[in-house]
């Protein structure tokens, strides 16, 4: 059967990466001693689908991965034993069992929101706040993306669900579709580079808070609602 | 949450930032105000090197059993961090605690190759620990080296407060405890290494003399005074079953080298192989008990959730109970979807059968190492191997389906002719033409795939091509040419690839490991001058090394290329590692008339190493008294 578990990295396992986090996952899956079931042939693999990457350096108190388990004792114990044999910074949050229908974690991603700062080594001009939301409120936002076939133009608008200023920080619910995932430090470079904003090197503080998949009605609700 | 030593902005540039953050399973964290000893254990190499290592996985784990000890790691940072963290002053720091290095009390670094050496600078001088022990203070930590290059420490020893000769498990209670016995009493540094110094095992190089003849060789070293031992007996585990090994190995964020469990079945090496540092170092052969194996082997896997075992020996296939280990392992990681890897096993028809069983044919590749091309030279290094038993190995294996095989050779031997180098090509042809003899068309699958590589040999202390003028660096090249010219005229030169290594690194490398007191000078230089990594192709600065030892006056010849007399003294001559210099002296004679010598199971040679009273010395087909009798002798003529 399946099952969707959920996490958070925080702290210095930020900078471990994507494909490293799998195999920490598939690590801790041997040492909690969890039933799960491994492909066939000459090397058997674990069954495990992660949902979307959080690039180095992001922190996030939502991932999600999907395994597919033998047997199962129940949702509360395979939490318990994860958290046993978790590193600083990663916590199982949230264990389902999924619905044979349910897609997999990653082809269910449609959204996922994001709370960002500045670093204090960028200098924002005082009114940077109402620039933003300025910013945000054309109907339009015309922008070259770059992707691995070459460059296209987007509109950016459509991409952004939901754009708010809180305290010094900007929460943002973007697309997160598997073709059309945006990115949250772009959304703010296209920002600065309009506002003639220089940015340093790695100027953001990132935080996912939530991923997110589409009902039948087209309500967006987390990966595990 | 642990805060980091650095800036998020440096770890977001710098390759790889998972190797400086720390905080990976089975790391210990400890309370720092509820432990009296802070110790650094160092692997002065890349992360990803340094955590492959077994030897520091016993010591960590081995150090944090002490309720007063709290032992952390510290690496190498690579390239583009060195320069970040010079330019921005940031000092060296431990993994768990990422408290700098200069605020512990104790910074050991195990040294397992020579081409680290400058690395050991780049550890202290990011730490901010002067490089010169003479200049350390009592705010300093206290330096210690470990390791095989220790059994020549002489090229480093001004770098270093103490060297510990031997393995790890044996004295490192009683030099903590010494420690802190003297900060209680508010004695010295300079008090401390006194007291070391006359631990067994413990050399602390700055309470020797050196003295020299005219032509530079070694007049005589002794003791600056009373009570220091004169002779330092190499340390070792007596009973390698009863003894510290880890059931809970770091298991690290990123991808290492050995990305696995190693269980380490057994110390040592019956072969006496002529060439080979380590067969000599850690005699004599101890062998684990099958059921410890056992014990450790699931609770390393359970503990860290490893998809690989991998079996860690000089010669697995003399391990007396492996068919019953691997059996073992066979069930157990079946089970658990565990691969199994199988390093260092002589092909027969018992491992081409368990490899059938572990491995995927298709993809994997047979290695022999018959290391020289002929019999004759095979004999003047006394590997055992023959040419027969080649042969009939890899029949066996291409019935069994291998198409790969790898076959590796040392060139620049002691004694080797043309014929010797015209032999590699042709057995290199022989296993090509066994296998179209072998296989028949029809299931044939292409070709078969030979690859050949050579190293150029280098002489190592305490082996009995010590004495050994090693070659040119032209005699080198010369003979890769020939070695390539001979496989370019073979009848199936087409089935074989051939490949050598750099000649430069390798007589840098025949120069530090047998190099004495005079060449500290240079490699100080030369890490000033801007080398390290030197163990990485890309980093190695062959030039910059031959100016320094210019510029210092030191003639690298002559650590190399001079043939050295029967009764020279070494510099790492003071160091006793269980062999005696009489029994290596007969071994150089026999190489001469390339006379092979028996393995200890079939005879001992009263080689030295039974004084250790262990080990397979011991086993009753080995013939106790006849030891006896032999080491008494030998041990009088020393190695003075
Ligand atoms: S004393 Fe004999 S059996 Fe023991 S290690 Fe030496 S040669 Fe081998």
């Amino acid at each position: 059967m399946k099952v969707r578990i959920k996490f958070s990295k925080e702290g210095p396992v930020r900078f471990i990466g994507h494909l490293d986090i799998m195999r920490y996952f598939q690590k801790a899956i041997r040492r909690a001693g969890i039933d799960i079931a491994y492909s066939t042939g000459f090397s058997p693999h674990q069954i495990m689908s992660f949902a979307s990457p959080l690039s180095v350096g992001h922190e996030s108190c939502s991932e999600y991965f999907d395994v597919e388990l033998n047997s199962i004792t129940d949702t509360e114990d395979i939490k318990n034993r994860l958290n046993r044999t978790m590193a600083e910074g990663i916590q199982i949050l949230q264990v389902a069992v999924l619905d044979e229908k349910e897609g997999n974690a990653m082809a269910s991603v449609a959204a996922a929101n994001y709370l960002i700062s500045f670093r204090d080594s960028v200098s924002l001009p005082d009114d940077w706040k109402e620039k933003l939301t300025a910013f945000y409120e054309k109907d339009k936002i015309p922008v070259i993306k770059k992707t691995k076939k070459g460059e296209r133009e987007i509109d950016l608008k459509e991409t952004i669900y939901q754009l708010e200023i809180r305290e010094d920080q900007v929460y943002m619910l973007l697309d997160a579709g598997s073709g059309s995932n945006m990115k949250p430090g772009f959304v703010l470079e296209t920002f600065c580079a309009a506002e003639n904003i220089s940015l340093p090197e790695y100027p953001f503080r990132v935080r996912r808070l939530e991923t997110y998949k589409r009902t039948g009605e087209g309500k967006l609700v987390p990966l595990i609602p | 949450m642990r805060t980091l030593a650095l800036s998020d902005e440096i770890l977001m540039q710098v390759e790889k930032p998972a190797r400086y953050i720390g905080g990976e399973i089975n790391a210990v964290m400890k309370d720092p105000e509820a432990v009296k000893v802070r110790f650094a254990m160092c692997f002065p190499d890349v992360y990803e090197i340094g955590m492959s290592h077994l030897g520091i996985q016993i010591l960590y784990g081995m150090l944090n059993s002490y309720e007063d000890v709290w032992c952390e790691r510290v690496y190498s940072p690579w390239v583009d961090l060195d320069a970040v963290m010079r330019k921005e002053q940031i000092p060296l720091f431990a993994l768990e605690s990422q408290d700098p290095i200069r605020t512990f009390d104790f910074l050991g670094i195990t040294i397992q190759y020579e081409m680290c050496y400058t690395n050991i600078l780049q550890v202290l001088d990011l730490s901010g620990i002067p490089l010169l022990a003479k200049d350390r203070t009592e705010e300093d930590p206290i330096v210690i080296g470990g390791g095989p290059c220790t059994y020549n420490p002489e090229p480093i020893c001004d770098f270093f407060d103490l060297f510990y000769i031997g393995e790890g498990e044996t004295r490192y209670r009683e030099l903590i405890s010494l420690y802190e016995d003297c900060r209680d009493r508010g004695l010295s540094r300079q008090d401390f290494l006194k007291k070391a110094a006359c631990i067994p095992g413990i050399y602390v190089p700055s309470l020797y003399e050196v003295s020299y003849h005219e032509d530079g060789t070694i007049k005589e070293m002794k003791p600056l005074e009373e009570g220091i031992p004169e002779r330092i007996l190499k340390e070792m585990v007596t009973e390698v079953s009863d003894t510290y090994y880890p059931d809970k190995p770091v298991v690290p964020f990123i991808k290492v080298t050995q990305d696995r469990v190693v269980l380490e079945i057994m110390r040592g090496c019956i072969r006496g192989c002529r060439f080979c540092q380590a067969g000599q170092l850690y005699r004599p052969v101890r062998e684990r008990d099958v059921e410890f194996l056992k014990k450790y082997a699931i609770a390393m896997l359970e503990n860290t959730g490893h998809e690989e075992i991998s079996l860690s020996s000089l010669s697995s296939s003399d391990y007396q109970k492996l068919p019953e280990l691997i059996d073992f392992l066979i069930e157990e990681c079946s089970r658990r979807k565990v691969n199994i890897s199988l390093p260092s096993l002589r092909i027969d028809a018992f491992s081409l059968d368990v490899m059938n069983k572990v491995q995927d044919v298709k993809k994997s590749s047979l290695t022999f190492a018959p290391e020289a091309g002929s019999q004759r030279l095979r004999n003047v290094i006394n590997k055992g191997l023959t040419e027969e038993v080649i042969l009939q190995g890899a029949k066996l294996a291409f019935e069994g389906g291998w198409t790969r095989v790898k076959l590796y050779f040392m060139l620049g031997i002691p004694f080797e002719t043309e014929e010797d180098i015209q032999g590699i090509a042709e057995l290199c042809n022989k296993i090509a033409a066994e296998f179209y003899d072998t296989v028949p068309k029809e299931k044939r699958n292409g070709r078969v795939q030979i690859v050949a590589s050579t190293s150029f040999f280098i002489p190592k202390p305490f082996t009995p091509f010590q004495w050994a003028p090693q070659c040119r660096k032209e005699d080198f090249l010369n003979k890769a040419y020939l070695t390539r010219t001979a496989i370019m005229s073979q009848l199936n030169q087409k089935s074989i690839k051939y490949n050598w290594h750099e000649a430069d690194a390798s007589v840098m490398e025949g120069i530090l490991a047998r190099g004495d007191r005079k060449v500290n000078q240079v490699i100080l230089k030369a890490y000033e001058k801007g080398c390290f990594y030197d163990a990485w192709g890309e980093y190695y600065k062959h030039d910059v090394w031959l100016e320094t030892f210019e510029e210092c006056g030191v003639d690298p010849d002559f650590y190399t290329v001079r043939e050295r007399s029967e009764d020279e003294i070494f510099p790492w001559d003071f160091i006793d590692c269980g062999v005696t210099k009489a029994f290596l002296l007969r071994e150089w004679k026999r190489a001469a008339e390339a006379v092979v010598t028996p393995n200890c199971r079939m005879q001992c040679q009263g080689c030295g190493a039974a004084r250790f009273g262990t080990g397979v010395c011991f086993d009753k087909h080995a013939g106790v008294t006849e030891i006896q009798t032999e080491t008494e002798e030998n041990g009088n003529e020393g190695t003075n």
